[in-house]
Formats: C-alpha cells, sequence, structure tokens
C-alpha cells in the first residue's frame, strides 16, 4: 500500500496595502522545490484572506510578507482573529521589512511576539533560512519532505 | 420542412413555441395557464391548441422540454468558509439552474438541521475544504445530515480526501460524488457537479414532480428553465459553428417573484494595477434575486431603491406610489393594460429592479491610496466592457419603454464602484424565447443562434438609450443618474 505522504500546507502572501510582489513569488517558488504545499495568496492580503484560506486548505503555518513599513499596524490582532476562527496554534511567522527605518531587531521581534507570532524575521532573511527555520517550528526535522 | 416543438412548463404558464430547424424560422409561440395543482395537461392542451391555430401544424417531428414548475429545482448548500467554498456551492447551485433556499457554512447545528427539515429541498449540496485540506467540517456536516436521514439525494462535492467517507456516513441515502467544487484556493471547477444536479433533476425529481404524466406524451424534460436560459446566452454570446455569437454579454430577466441576471463575460481586471480579490467567477454566471420582483416581490424593490426614487421615476406622488403598490400586492396578476399610472409605477419599478438586480450580479472596484498612489481592488466581475444587454420579463416586453428601462443596468457615475456595462446595446427578448432557443441549442446551436439573432429587438447603441432616459427623467422632473458622463 503507498502510503500519502502529506505534504505541509503554507498559505503566504503580502499583508496589508503593500504590492511588493516580487519577493513572494521567489518564497513561492522556494518553498514548492522544498516541498512544501504552497497556498499563495498574492500581493494585499488582509488578515481574514489568509485566516479563510487557512481554514479551506487546512494549513500548517500561515507566512505573512510585509515590505512596506506598516507591518505592525497591518499584523495586530491577526493572532486573536485566528483563535476565533478555530485555528488555535497554528504556527505565525512574519519577515520582509517589517518596521520602517533601521530599529533594533530584538525590540522588533518582542513586539511580534507579543501579538502572537511565532517567529519575526529581520531584512535579507534569505529563503534557505526561512525554509530551514519553519522545518523546525514544524518538526520536520530529518523527515523527507 | 422539419418541426420542433418546445415546451417550458413555468410555474404560472406553460410556453409554447414551434420552430421551422429547414428554414431557420419561428413558427409560433402561445402560453397558457399552467394548473400543476390539478392536471398540467390541461394547460398543455390549451397552449397547444393556441400554438397550432398560429403555425397551421398539428403535429411536430420532435419535441423538447424543460422546467421550472412545481417551485423548481429546489436547493440547499453548506460549505465551510461562506466566502470561499460556501460560496462556490452556491454558484455551482445558481448555474445549475437552481433555487437556492438555503446556504450554510462551517459545522451545521441541530437548528439548521430543523430548517433543513422544513425546508425539504430537492437536492443537498454537500462541499467544504479544498482537496487535502479541512476534512473535519464536512466529515462533521454528514454525520449530522445522516442523523435526519434524508430523503432528498445528497451530492458531495467536497475535499476529494474525505469524499468516500462522507458516502460512507449517508450509507442508505441517495448520495452521489463529485470532484470538488474548490479543488485548490481560488480555484472554481463546478462544471460536473451542475451536471449531476441537472441529470438527479431529471431522473428524480420531474417524476416527483407528477410532470412526467405530461411529457410521457411528448418527450423527456432536458433541464430546469434557467439552465436552458443560461445556455441560449452562452450560445447568443459565444456562437458556434459556421455562425459566430454577439460577443459578452449581459441579460436580465425581472419577472413577478424573482430577478435572474446572467453575465456571459470573462470580468477578469482591466488594468495592471488592479488587483482581484475573492473567488473568481464562473464565465457563465447566473444569480436570482429572490427579493426584486414585480409583483410577490414588489416590496424587495421599493426597500432597496425607497420610495423617493418610485415616485421620482414614476412622476406620481409618494402616496400614490404607495396606494398602488399596497393594491398589487394584493392583485398579483394585474397589469398596466393601458392605465396610465400604473404603466408610469411599473416603469419605475422595472427600472430600478433592473438597476438593482445588476448592481448585486456585478462586480465592484475600490479605490486605495498607497503611499506610491492609486491602486485598486476589484472583487467579482468587471463587466464595465460587455456590449450586449438582453432583457426579457412581462414589465419589458409589453412596454414601448424598455430601452429606457433597459439603461439602468448600466454603469452609473453615482454608483462608480459598480462594474456594470459602460455602453452597450440592448437585445428585447419580446416573443419569450430564450428558454425555448437554450433547448433547441443541445440538438440544432446554429439554428437556434440564427433564430435568437433574429427574433430578439435590436436597440442600437445605448448612447441613445441613454439620452432617451435622460429626456423621460427630467420630463418627469427627476434628478436620476445619466448612465454616461
Ligand atoms: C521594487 C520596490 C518597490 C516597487 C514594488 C514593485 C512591485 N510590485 O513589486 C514599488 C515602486 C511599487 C515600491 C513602492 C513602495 N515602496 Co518599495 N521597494 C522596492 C525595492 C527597491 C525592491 C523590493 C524587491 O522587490 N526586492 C527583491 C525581493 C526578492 O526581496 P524582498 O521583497 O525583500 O523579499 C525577500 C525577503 O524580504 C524575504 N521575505 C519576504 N517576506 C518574508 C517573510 C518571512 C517570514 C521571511 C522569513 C522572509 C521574507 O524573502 C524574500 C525573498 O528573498 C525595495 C528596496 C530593497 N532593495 O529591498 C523598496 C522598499 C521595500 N520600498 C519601500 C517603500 C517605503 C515603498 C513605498 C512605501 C514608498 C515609495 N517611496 O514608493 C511604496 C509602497 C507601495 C505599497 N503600497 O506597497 C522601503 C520600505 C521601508 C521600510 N519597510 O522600512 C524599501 C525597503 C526601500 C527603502 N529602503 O526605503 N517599491
Amino acid at each position: 500500500m503507498i502510503v500519502e505522504n502529506k505534504k505541509k500546507v503554507l498559505v503566504i502572501g503580502v499583508i496589508g496595502a503593500d504590492v511588493h510582489a516580487v519577493g513572494n513569488k521567489i518564497l513561492y517558488h522556494a518553498f514548492t522545490e522544498a516541498g512544501f504545499e504552497v497556498v499563495n495568496l498574492g500581493v494585499m492580503v488582509s488578515q481574514e484572506e489568509y485566516i479563510a484560506a487557512a481554514i479551506e486548505s487546512a494549513a500548517d503555518a500561515i507566512v505573512v510578507s510585509s515590505l512596506y513599513g506598516q507591518g505592525e499596524l497591518d499584523c495586530r490582532g491577526m493572532r486573536q482573529k485566528c483563535d476565533e476562527a478555530g485555528l488555535k496554534g497554528i504556527p505565525l511567522v512574519v519577515g520582509g521589512n517589517i518596521v520602517i527605518g533601521k530599529q533594533k531587531f530584538e525590540e522588533v521581534e518582542k513586539r511580534f511576539k507579543d501579538m502572537g507570532f511565532d517567529r519575526a524575521f529581520p531584512p535579507g532573511t534569505a529563503p534557505e533560512t526561512t525554509i530551514e527555520a519553519l522545518r523546525e517550528l514544524l518538526h520536520m526535522d530529518g523527515e523527507q519532505v | 420542412m422539419k418541426t420542433v416543438l418546445l415546451i417550458d412548463f413555468g410555474s404560472t404558464y406553460t410556453k409554447l413555441t414551434a420552430v421551422d430547424v429547414d428554414n431557420e424560422t419561428l413558427l409560433g409561440t402561445a402560453a397558457a395557464y399552467t394548473t400543476v395543482q390539478t392536471d398540467i395537461n390541461d394547460g398543455l392542451k390549451a397552449g397547444l391548441a393556441a400554438l397550432n391555430k398560429k403555425t397551421g401544424h398539428s403535429t411536430y417531428d420532435e419535441c423538447y422540454t424543460c422546467s421550472s414548475a412545481a417551485g423548481g429545482l429546489r436547493m440547499v448548500t453548506s460549505g465551510l468558509v461562506p466566502e470561499l467554498t460556501g460560496e462556490a456551492a452556491r454558484l455551482a447551485s445558481l448555474g445549475a439552474g437552481a433555487k437556492v433556499v438555503g446556504v450554510y457554512a462551517f459545522q451545521l447545528t441541530e437548528d439548521d438541521l430543523q430548517d433543513i427539515q422544513d425546508s425539504n429541498p430537492d437536492i443537498f449540496l454537500l462541499v467544504g475544504g479544498t482537496d487535502g485540506g479541512n476534512t473535519e467540517c464536512i466529515l462533521h456536516n454528514a454525520r449530522m445530515l445522516a442523523s435526519i436521514k434524508p430523503t432528498f439525494p445528497v451530492v458531495i462535492a467536497g475535499n476529494r480526501t474525505a469524499a468516500r467517507q462522507c458516502q460512507r456516513i449517508l450509507e442508505g441515502c441517495d448520495v452521489y460524488v463529485c470532484p470538488n467544487v474548490m479543488p485548490k484556493f481560488g480555484v472554481l471547477k463546478i462544471e460536473e457537479t451542475q451536471k449531476q444536479i441537472r441529470e438527479i433533476f431529471l431522473n428524480r425529481i420531474i417524476q416527483a414532480k407528477g410532470l412526467s404524466k405530461a411529457t410521457e406524451l411528448l418527450s423527456d424534460i432536458m433541464m430546469p428553465t434557467p439552465s436552458a436560459v443560461l445556455q441560449a446566452m452562452e450560445l447568443l454570446a459565444q456562437g458556434c459553428d459556421g455562425e459566430p455569437g454577439i460577443g459578452e454579454l449581459v441579460a436580465v430577466d425581472v419577472g413577478g417573484a424573482t430577478t435572474d441576471v446572467y453575465s456571459v463575460a470573462d470580468g477578469m481586471p482591466e488594468h495592471m494595477n488592479t488587483v482581484y480579490k475573492g473567488l473568481p467567477e464562473p464565465y457563465a454566471k447566473r444569480t436570482v434575486e429572490g427579493d426584486i420582483g414585480m409583483r410577490y416581490s414588489i416590496q424587495g424593490i421599493v426597500d432597496a431603491a425607497g420610495i423617493d426614487r418610485v415616485s421620482r421615476l414614476s412622476g406620481l406622488t409618494c402616496q400614490r406610489a404607495e396606494e398602488l403598490i399596497a393594491d398589487l400586492k394584493e392583485h398579483t396578476d394585474k397589469v398596466p393594460n393601458g392605465d396610465p399610472e400604473l404603466e408610469a409605477l411599473d416603469f419605475a419599478l422595472a427600472s430600478l429592479a433592473i438597476e438593482e438586480a445588476v448592481t448585486r450580479h456585478a462586480g465592484t472596484i475600490e479605490e486605495t491610496y498607497t503611499m506610491m498612489g492609486q491602486t485598486f481592488v476589484q472583487e467579482g466581475k468587471n463587466l464595465t466592457k460587455v456590449q450586449q444587454i438582453v432583457v426579457t420579463g412581462g414589465s419589458l416586453i409589453h412596454t414601448a419603454r424598455t430601452e429606457q428601462i433597459a439603461a439602468f443596468a448600466q454603469y452609473s457615475p453615482k454608483k462608480p464602484a459598480s462594474l456594470r456595462p459602460k455602453q452597450a446595446d440592448v437585445w428585447v427578448d419580446r416573443t419569450y424565447i430564450l428558454a425555448a432557443m437554450g433547448l433547441l441549442s443541445q440538438h440544432y446551436p446554429k439554428t437556434a443562434l440564427r433564430i435568437m439573432k433574429k427574433e430578439l429587438e435590436f436597440y442600437g447603441n445605448s448612447e441613445q438609450a441613454d439620452s432617451r432616459r435622460r429626456v423621460s427623467e427630467t420630463a418627469s422632473g427627476s434628478a436620476e443618474p445619466v448612465a454616461h458622463g
């Protein structure tokens, strides 16, 4: 019998009124390449859209990108909405250029963690690093994907 | 000469159409009151007698029928997220010609079950989850449904991972499994499910509703009436081998109880700076406004548009309009018949019904200002470039002001967010042949298309319709918007 090895499902997109499309496309290919099933919502994605897509696709994690500097505002309340929608405990990660200008990243990360994000990543994080972190977060160590 | 008889069993009228296929001509049409409660044959016989008188024939070589009698095809749907698989289920049902009497999302509750039993649908459409996605919800809903031992057929078209398990849960019921209506996020795949729905309609429902007796003599019923109309509209828009269509179109049928809107158009964003949001909609899309109609649903028009606009457009005082509307609610079979007040009122109501129904059918566009300037977000279909509008319905075909009424289907600067056609020609189905031509198209598409092009009354560019509408509105002292700025 062939056991269908279910791929981990990621919902990705660029949050808020942000139209930076290039990084999103790169991440889509990188994640797919790495063996994830990727639901890509593109740019200008609202919190509700991430959540709706995650429910239907039974996603394993939501990967939020924010490039234009308003990430903090756009991400506020997302964890609470996930809880409300029955996505309790779903891993939420965020990256890109999530805040304006140069700020100490430890402080930025802390603020996002306080908001309920599992991980926040500094500008310039490479796709490989991102994939590594996701595998760790989803307990995929050693697993063949 | 080869003759074909086409019959549409409606809820109030049986409509008959006879065509000469070889010469591609309409031989005649007739209608008779339908009496489903007693014997549908009476209406049919009366209709046939009237038709034969017009055509001079007493037999026809072939016969095809469609039906919306006995409430039509009544469906209830359940999906997971309302805007996603919930909406996919609704669109699939409407496109199959159904009257959707209940839409559920997430997990069904005991109260929902009670309502479902009360509404006793002809078919239940059970969906939820993308392929490989959420299975919990559809399995829960299958178990809930099984607990009431449904006597109606259940079509399962959700997450393929859960489909067979749902089927087992519902064992002993009449169950059909179809491919997922939303196999991937944002991908709508509804054709197979619609085919299945239509098949069940033919095999089961027609018989259950006692319609088979009437049709035994003639032929099998092929499809629900709205589905026939949708097929006629697809053919008219796209054309067929050897005969071009008229291009993308919007069609509106304003009835007594409901207003149906069809669009055969791509509708995707026109410009690079527009982002599309939400579920992509079907190329051939049908919506039904159950609260917008000229008699049974007259109040819905007033609620949507406001009595002030009814008054302004009709030239009647608010009080007089309200009096007449109250009377029409009581006497739903009343027609203007030359009465100038009623004519003016029906003109206003039909115009507003079209405006409201097409606005709900069409997509919207929203402007957002980002730091780099304007960006647009589109939801639903962009119909601004559609250049053909087809209209039908008693209130539109029995008036000389059809063009003016049809102009209300169009874009208005007062509602710039609504993506309705900007400049369109108007075609009027005065002889009520759309459903018949949808039926005929199953075997004789080219003939059906040519007859439609010949029989639909063409009103040329709506630029004229607009100016006429402008004149009519200023004449009645109105300050209504004009379609073009
Ligand atoms: C091209 C560009 C634009 C284009 C975008 C075109 C398009 N449709 O894609 C246009 C001209 C439209 C634009 C507009 C704006 N931009 Co701009 N833009 C850029 C630019 C030059 C390159 C972006 C890019 O494509 N990079 C290449 C891709 C591959 O990299 P990336 O997007 O960063 O994505 C990678 C990583 O960030 C990471 N990543 C992304 N998401 C996630 C998520 C997780 C979880 C992880 C771990 C990693 C990760 O992986 C990706 C792949 O390697 C950057 C500067 C820069 N060099 O980055 C500014 C930049 C992003 N823009 C900026 C700004 C301010 C704007 C505007 C607000 C103002 C303006 N002056 O025009 C507007 C905002 C418009 C809007 N509503 O979104 C700032 C943001 C500042 C901040 N955050 O502090 C930047 C950084 C420039 C700067 N130094 O000031 N921009």
